[in-house]
């Protein structure tokens, strides 16, 4: 067992870490710029200096990275804890690797550069009202109309559409059809006429995604991935990619930051860390902490082997999620009546407890529903049979829907 | 990165599974389970001849394989699979050790030699009736007469203590009190003034004894009065060992469970179709991955020499208990009816689960240890 990189590893990243230090934006030079230009300048400069997208080929604006290459770099630049990175996080994790297997040459020529300097920004509009978990029961209409097809429908919880120039999209082109078989994918200009953008507030008072309305907006064939009928596979490529990054954590909150408000306020005079009750659970969180750190070097070192990892790939999501959720909550609780104040200026860790509270919800439901990560642990790790599909085999048209 | 087993230990990890599956099925369990001394002298001449495992980790100058505590994590790991009545924890991981790291060179020599072959089966005592396994519950004296010592008093929970050839006795010298004056003994398990008793347990599998001591003469095991170090680094190597043994048990359960879920079929499908028993499995297998990570990463950490092996020592053993314990009972519940009689096998690992998860301090105990040591650290 060997904790350390292996030499071409270390070089590696004393390369990325000399460069990143050298070249991080400083405060300064983000002096007026909004969160969108800020991610901008940051992407372009990476680009330019050949340190972009770094797992995609060189042709495409990438660099021909190792996976475990990629996760060094993203180890050593998530020390900066550039908030601003997440808004390229979906073109670049789901719709280029898509594009890249999908579309033709010429138009990953004309995309992926963009999609690499940041320059173009891409949204994922597959989620609809009538189906997140159930994705495949999809409503929105793709109808054939010459060498275009004419979209209507409605999109939800499409995070950045609201600044996304390019979109993919999984349209229902054959309502006859089983439900997987009538899907077709295409990608889309997100400034085509009769798209229109209504941004959706979460509950943190925040607005980071969106509900798209399709009205006869046109799209051209040439912009299809994959055969007409084809789309459930395609998408198949997109979730794939979404599950294959290997999640470096960072944000929120963590131990050590329960850790250190706890010893910083008092229960009943004393300080907090002293209260057995509140040691129990900290001991508990630290071991589960640190379950999750150590049995994500199991799946670095099966990367670092170039292997796929095993069963502890698919645990980090199902266990992290509701632990920030739990701690968030706890954390609160200590702080008790000030655990209601949420004020940058006045808060503890300026506010990062209630932010987490507010935000951890959504991380048990985005990206795959806890019980949805449960089922595919269930099936796909521990082999155990498809829950029963009452909709599969029967034209969609004539599946059973609620009168809503 | 590699936190991974190497090829070869890949491979030493095939051979140990072949020979525990063979030599200890559940019908060599149950049958040594209901015998006094817990285990097949056969399989242990095997174990030692073949296989050589009791030499595993004791250094080559002193007789033994000279490998480490990865290697020996991977025996564990399989042994609590194959839920192994054999005194190889007593003897190995618990004596073994402690003559380690307390003994002289002379003492090394002489004892290690004949428990890395097998042919001595030793133990450790250290607690006594109140269970508990800090220095401060240590009440058994060692009073000294010129330069004789003898022990007068008892131990409690002593693994294969009615068997062992040899016993290392933690006990403290006359008028001292909390962690100061710890001393270690050697005493033979045939000695006069030994009074030694079978306890009845929960667990079967793992014999537990209590000793009684009137006036027994002892040998010391390095230097009296300052065995505390010794203490702390023998008890943290076995929790870590323990943990790897635990989680072993742990998979063989979540396997076999799952495996039932896909064959007994009610409403007209297996029960693993049901959705309630797929989250319930899917749950199994996060807290055993959370905990054989950690117990791996402890086991490795004893082999770099890792300042942190304390406080990993006290997580792979919280989190090691917590996954068993645990996954024993979904285990039970998903066997449904049958899952609670005597002649399905899942309550000999269920009861194997609740006796480790006490032994050597249950999960408060080192949840607690491990923030006092953490909090020591920062």
């Amino acid at each position: 067992m060997d904790f350390e990189d292996t030499a071409e590893e270390a070089a590696f990243r004393k390369e990325a870490r000399d460069w990143l230090a050298a070249n991080v934006p400083t405060k300064e030079e983000k002096e007026g710029l909004d969160f969108l230009a800020a991610a901008k300048l940051w992407q372009k400069r990476k680009y330019d200096a050949g340190w972009a997208a770094l797992r995609w080929p060189k042709e495409h604006g990438g660099r021909g990275a190792t996976a475990i290459e990629a996760v060094i770099f993203g180890q050593e630049e998530s020390k900066y804890q550039m908030v601003e990175l997440g808004v390229f996080a979906i073109g670049h994790g789901m719709c280029a690797p898509t594009m890249m297997a999908w579309a033709t040459e010429e138009q990953n020529k004309r995309f992926i550069p963009k999609l690499a300097s940041g320059e173009e920004i891409w949204c994922q509009m597959f989620s609809e009202p009538a189906g997140g978990s159930d994705l495949a029961a999809l409503r929105t209409r793709g109808e054939k109309d010459g060498d275009e097809w004419i979209i209507n429908g409605q999109k939800i919880w499409t995070s950045g559409a609201h600044y996304a120039d390019w979109g993919v999209i999984v349209l229902r082109t054959d309502p006859s059809a089983p439900k997987h078989q009538g899907l077709t994918y295409f990608f889309l200009d997100m400034k085509s006429p009769g798209i229109e953008i209504k941004p959706i507030k979460q509950i943190s008072g925040g607005a980071n995604f969106n509900e798209i309305y399709f009205t006869d907006v046109r799209v051209s064939d040439s912009q299809r991935l994959g055969e007409v009928g084809q789309g459930w596979q395609v998408a198949l490529t997109t979730l794939m990619n979404e599950r294959a990054a290997i999640g470096s954590g960072g944000g929120g909150v963590n131990f050590k930051s329960v850790f250190k408000l706890a010893q910083n306020i008092n229960i009943d005079d004393e300080p907090a860390i002293s209260d057995k009750t509140v040691r129990r659970k900290l001991a508990d969180w630290y071991v589960t902490e640190s379950g999750l750190k150590y049995t994500g070097y199991r799946s670095l070192s099966a990367l670092s082997r170039g292997e796929i990892p095993g069963p502890e790939n698919s645990i980090g999501k199902l266990v992290g999620a509701p632990k920030q959720q739990d701690m968030a909550s706890f954390a609160l609780d200590l702080l008790e009546s000030s655990g209601a104040i949420w004020d940058p200026e006045l808060s503890a860790e300026a506010g990062l407890f209630q932010a987490t509270y507010m935000a951890a919800p959504g991380g048990r439901i985005a990206g795959g529903t806890d019980e949805i990560m449960a089922n595919i642990v269930a099936e796909r790790v521990l082999g155990m049979p498809q829950d029963i599909r009452v909709d599969k085999g029967i034209p969609f048209s004539e599946i059973p829907t609620a009168n809503s | 990165m590699q936190f991974a087993f190497t090829e070869e230990q890949h491979q030493f990890k095939d051979v140990v599974k072949r020979f525990l599956r063979e030599k200890s099925p559940t019908t060599e369990v149950r049958r040594l389970m209901e015998t006094d001394d817990g285990f097949d002298p056969v399989v242990w001449k095997q174990l030692s001849d073949e296989l050589a495992l009791p030499s595993l980790i004791v250094p080559e100058n002193y007789g033994g394989a000279g490998f480490g505590f990865v290697e020996l994590s991977i025996v564990m790991e399989e042994m609590g699979h194959s839920l192994l009545c054999a005194p190889y924890f007593s003897s190995v991981v618990l004596a073994a050790n402690a003559i380690l790291n307390v003994g002289t060179e002379k003492q090394k020599l002489d004892l290690l030699p004949q428990i890395a072959s097998g042919s001595i089966r030793a133990t450790l005592a250290v607690t006594e009736s109140s269970g508990r396994w800090n220095a401060a519950a240590v009440e058994l004296v060692a009073e000294t007469d010129g330069d004789e010592f003898t022990l007068q008093g008892e131990k409690c929970f002593v693994v294969d203590g009615h068997t062992a050839g040899k016993i290392v006795v933690v006990a403290r010298l006359e008028g001292s009190e909390g962690d100061d004056g710890i001393s270690f003994f050697v005493v033979d398990g045939d000695a006069p003034g030994l009074t030694k008793s079978l306890l009845k347990t929960v667990d079967p599998t793992r014999k537990l004894a209590r000793l009684e001591f009137n006036s027994v003469q002892a040998e010391p095991l390095g230097e009296p009065g300052a065995g505390m170090g010794a203490l702390t680094k023998t008890l943290d190597q076995a929790a870590i060992a323990l943990s790897n043994e635990m989680i072993g048990g742990a998979q063989y359960l979540m396997d076999s469970t799952v495996e039932y879920s896909k064959v007994r079929m009610q409403f007209g499908r297996v029960i693993g179709s049901f959705q309630a028993i797929k989250h319930r499995c899917a749950d199994m297998l996060l807290l055993l991955e959370l905990a054989k990570s950690a117990a791996y990463r402890a086991a490795a950490a004893l082999d770099e020499g890792d300042e942190s092996v304390p406080v990993l020592a006290n997580m792979a053993k919280s989190a090691a208990s917590d996954a068993y314990i645990q996954i024993a009972a979904d285990s039970i519940q998903i066997h449904g009816g049958i899952g609670f009689t005597w002649d399905q096998d899942t309550h000999l690992w269920f009861k194997r689960a609740k006796s480790s998860e006490v032994f050597l301090g249950d999960p408060a105990y080192h949840r607690e240890l491990m923030m006092q040591r953490w909090g020591e650290g920062i």
